[in-house]
């Protein structure tokens, strides 16, 4: 059973320059039991999808087409704000960036963590229980007395761990995770993300990771999904994207990253040119305008093509570019 | 909150006096707010025009007058064209209005400045002043002040000042303290600026949009301070024509005529009212963060 | 050009007042640092939050009083000058600073922001119209953009801004606190090549300051890695990147994987969080976190050893390509 299935999904802020296409016709699915990555650069639609799925679009922003079902039935489009509450707090949870977001200065850690559970009908003891047993999940040290304190006495890694602590804590079916790590330093990171793959696994969920840092999308996550001005480019299993991409951006994204170059180059890759505007998208395939491989036909409409495996890439020559990176490495 | 606002190279909005003219005009309650101060303002500028009678001339035979073309608004107690009264009492309301409140924006941001750079002792200081000045309610103040000087226009503005100076250099002192230590500022710093033009040229234009906008709404309030204190007694010496004095006129010959009460009670109800929408509007239009206050 | 360093920092400590008027006490943001930058070199510090990157790098702008060592800029002591007196210096060291459009003034144009430090230091004769069309240009902005505000700017746009305005006055040092901060991969690259064009075409000396190692590759001739407000691990970019001896520089240098998920397993995780400056820990300030750790880091300080170019504090350097100790072995 797929716990999130996207389909066809447009969304459209109306602003003072007209209409923006911030999300156009976007498909995935997230399966039980998996975690998949979505990564794209700034501008690429990222949170305006997690906005969306979460019903928390911005007023002059709204569904066009489309829908996201959540666990095969419900369909999180038109679903009233009550109902997006109640599943919210239970069956979908959220981390985000900034973990203070998720947490309240004024109220201890245990007191916030227990009031989380105020549908669970257990005694106050037995959720106290239960709070400790998460924090100590997350390897908050000395966990007890860690429920008596207030956020601002834990470090920025240990606040971002009880903020995963406290969304993992009803079992949800789908967390949503926002680039979680980005605000902390790197060495906390790797730590952050094992920990989040071991919860993964122990609780039995899924997650719908969104990053920038494609290190971290292919260390943590099992499908992957491309995100380029709005639209999803290339989708697949985490092996494909990374060691066979098949679209000319997501093949371009991966060779700028520094780590990538393993050797040293004073000229390192970039992707020349802009976003397009999302109010004048371009005809056809949206990275035309910036590709060095587009020709005439790209300014059709260019649908998924299927590669097999459940790998799709929205680009006309996806069949054909097969190269591996390790080759497109050599030859430059 | 959604990528609309962040997306990377944002397009250039279009920009110019025109177009921001237009955002508070597509409000209604801007486009009402701005036709009344722009009746009040014509009005005053105006007032010889408008008005044939000079608006101190005795005319005892032509008392208690009720509205009519020759009088618009009828005569008071001693004869006085009320219209003509209204309109250069027009003058002095606007006239107390933007000098004393250009003169506390001037202050209030100097101060604030100071107050929000300097040293960290020279700020205490700064605010205990601020706070002290702030305590004393507005009626006791005026009393005070005009005890010692006698009642004059000049005495109303320095009450104005006083009342308003401490909350506007508040207001900068605030924003300067959070810009003090921010990137652009700090930048400033490596490249050598000196103090006084980094609060010029990084601090100021960044802090003085939110309080000329608070500023515009406090005018309906100096407004309303000239008034009261001529009212009392305290602000504008007759003959000089005050709306806070034809008011006055008017409650004491209530019994004769209410059109002198009424005379000098709508223009300060108009002018409130105009300056408040404005303000409002502006605020919702142009800072919409300071929303509630 | 003379052999002589651009740059000179001796033994530099920097202590920050703690506590309140009572229990008064300092703490050691930067505990005695030594290095020098050639004329012309690219000389990078390395380090995460609380490392004392930042603090060391605003010490030698003057924009941060030292308590101990000596500064020396072009031949001359700097440390002691009057902020009037360091003015004239400031023409000939730039920096810039971390925020792409956060360091720009947001009411100023583009035109206005990159010629400031021509009317800050009250240089006239020039044409300023002309030094705008100039300076954008050796970034590669369009000259029309001088009429734009920060906000109509992306990153990578801001982050050519500022490095116009930095070398505005044709400095002979650069010093960049994390000049890809805030950008996206694909842009990252173009801001450091456009550093390494520059410093080519003026002969500029460069001190970059990153969290992350693998921007530092490409564009750094020296390394030095910073933890706890000490240098842990310095030499040739080289030498470091192939066989780093600091385990610290081998966590950091993982820490950043490729983007490969088969590879992916081989992150050195740190667990532990990094202590507080309030609370150094005893011998080796790196142990609480180290995987290597043995039972004389607990209580004995490493001094810098020379291994090679380089200078490393560690009492078991690492061998190249080591892997952690049985017990933090990765399950793969």
């Amino acid at each position: 059973m797929t716990v999130l299935t996207i389909r066809d999904l447009n969304v459209v802020f109306s602003t003072e320059a007209g209409p923006l296409h911030a999300l156009k016709d976007v498909n995935f699915e997230v399966p039980e039991r998996r975690i998949v990555g979505i990564v794209g650069e700034s501008g690429c639609g990222k949170s305006t999808l997690i906005n969306a799925i979460l019903g928390l679009l911005a007023d002059n922003g709204g569904v066009t087409g489309g829908s996201i079902t959540f666990e095969g039935q419900t369909d999180l489009v038109g679903l009233s704000p009550d109902k997006m509450r109640a599943l919210r707090g239970e069956r979908i949870s959220t981390v985000f960036q900034d973990p203070m977001g998720a947490l309240n200065p004024v109220l201890s850690i245990g007191r916030q963590m227990v009031n989380i559970q105020y549908r669970s009908g257990l005694s106050r003891a037995e959720k106290e229980a239960r709070a400790a047993e998460m924090l100590e999940l997350v390897r908050i040290p000395d966990a007890r007395a860690a429920l008596s304190r207030f956020p601002h006495q834990f470090s920025g890694g240990m606040k971002q761990r009880i903020a995963i602590a406290m969304a993992l804590m009803m079992e949800p079916a789908l967390l949503i995770a926002d680039e979680p790590t980005t605000a902390l330093d790197a060495t906390l990171e790797v730590a952050t993300i094992e920990l989040l793959k071991d919860l993964q696994e122990k609780i039995g969920c899924s997650v719908l990771f969104i990053s920038h840092h494609l290190g971290v999308i292919a260390e943590l996550c099992d499908e992957v999904v491309v995100m380029y001005a709005g639209e999803v480019v290339e989708r697949g299993d985490v092996r494909s994207i990374f060691n066979d991409p098949r679209h000319p951006y997501t093949r371009r994204l991966l060779e700028c990253d520094p780590a990538r170059q393993s050797s040293r180059t004073r000229n390192l890759p970039t992707i020349p040119g802009e976003i397009p505007d999302l109010r004048a998208r371009p005809r056809g395939c949206v990275f035309r305008p910036r590709c060095d491989l587009a020709v005439d036909t790209c300014a059709d409409p260019q649908a998924e093509r299927d590669l097999g495996g459940g790998h799709q890439a929205r680009c006309q020559k996806a069949q054909g570019l097969t190269n591996t990176m390790a080759e497109l490495g050599a030859a430059t | 909150m959604s990528e609309a606002v962040s997306d990377p190279a944002p397009p250039v909005a279009p920009s110019g006096l025109w177009h921001q003219v237009r955002k508070v005009l597509r409000e209604p309650l801007g486009a009402f707010g701005l036709g009344l101060v722009v009746l009040v303002v014509l009005g005053a500028v105006f007032a010889d025009v408008l008005s044939q009678y000079e608006p101190a001339a005795l005319s005892p035979r032509d008392r208690f007058l009720d509205p009519s073309t020759a009088h618009l608004l009828g005569t008071d107690q001693l004869g006085r064209d009320l219209f003509s009264r209204v309109l250069h009492g027009g003058r002095i309301a606007l006239y107390v209005a933007l000098v004393s409140t250009a003169i506390s924006l001037a202050l209030g941001i100097v101060l604030g400045l100071i107050a929000g750079y300097g040293p960290r002792w020279l700020d205490n200081l700064m605010i205990l002043l601020f706070d002290a000045l702030k305590s004393f309610p507005t009626v006791m103040l005026a009393l005070a002040l005009v005890t010692l000087t006698g009642p004059s226009l000049t005495a109303v503005m320095v009450v104005v000042i006083l009342v308003n100076v401490p909350g506007y250099a508040r207001i900068i002192r605030t924003q300067t303290i959070a810009l003090k230590t921010s990137e652009f500022v700090t930048a400033a710093q490596s490249m050598g600026a000196s103090s006084a033009r980094i609060l010029r040229v990084h601090v100021l234009p960044n802090v003085i949009g939110p309080l000329v906008i608070l500023a515009s709404m406090d005018i309906p309030v100096v407004i309303a301070i000239e008034a009261g204190m001529s009212f009392l007694g305290l602000g504008v010496r007759p003959p000089t024509p005050s709306w806070g004095s034809i008011l006055n006129d008017g409650f004491a010959n209530i019994r004769e005529t209410p059109w002198i009460a009424i005379a000098g009670g709508l223009p300060i109800i108009i002018t409130t009212l105009g300056f408040t929408f404005l303000g409002e509007t502006l605020r919702d239009v142009f800072d919409p963060r300071l929303k509630g206050r | 050009m003379s052999d002589e360093p651009i740059l000179t920092v001796q033994d530099v400590q920097v202590t920050f007042p703690t506590g309140g008027m009572v229990n008064r006490s300092s703490i050691l943001g930067v505990a005695g640092v030594s290095l020098n930058i050639n004329r012309g070199e690219t000389f990078a510090l390395v380090g995460e939050s609380g490392s004392g990157k930042t603090t060391l790098a605003r010490a030698i702008n003057g924009l941060q009083d030292i308590s101990e060592g000596e500064i020396s800029f072009d031949g001359g002591r700097i440390d002691t000058l009057s902020r009037r007196a360091m003015k004239p210096i400031r023409r000939r060291m730039a920096m810039m600073f971390q925020d792409p459009v956060g360091s720009l003034s947001p009411r100023m144009t583009v035109g206005d922001l990159v010629t400031e430090p021509f009317r800050i230091h009250g240089i006239e004769g020039r044409n300023l119209r002309e030094e705008t069309a100039r300076l954008l240009s050796l970034v590669g902005l369009p000259a029309d953009f001088a009429s734009r505000f920060p906000h109509q700017l992306s990153g990578g746009q801001a982050r050519r801004v500022g490095v116009a305005r930095a070398i505005a006055l044709d400095p002979a040092l650069i010093i960049a606190d994390e000049p890809t901060a805030g950008l996206d991969v694909s842009v990252q690259g173009e801001v450091l090549n456009l550093l390494n064009d520059l410093r080519e075409r003026l002969g500029l000396a460069m001190l970059i300051i990153t969290h992350n190692l693998h921007v530092v590759h490409h564009v750094a001739d020296r390394v030095a890695v910073m933890y706890l407000g000490r240098f842990v691990e310095t030499g040739t970019t080289e030498e470091v990147f192939d066989a780093p001896s600091h385990p610290y520089t081998a966590a950091l240098l993982s820490a950043n994987p490729e983007p490969d998920p088969d590879k992916a397993r081989e992150r050195i995780s740190l667990p532990a969080e990094v202590p507080s400056l309030l609370n150094r820990p005893p011998g080796c300030e790196f142990h609480t976190r180290c995987p290597w750790v043995q039972d004389r880091c607990r209580t004995v300080a490493p001094m810098p050893e020379p291994i090679g170019t380089r200078r490393v504090a560690c009492h078991a350097p690492l061998a190249p390509g080591a892997r952690p100790p049985g017990n933090q072995m990765e399950t793969a």
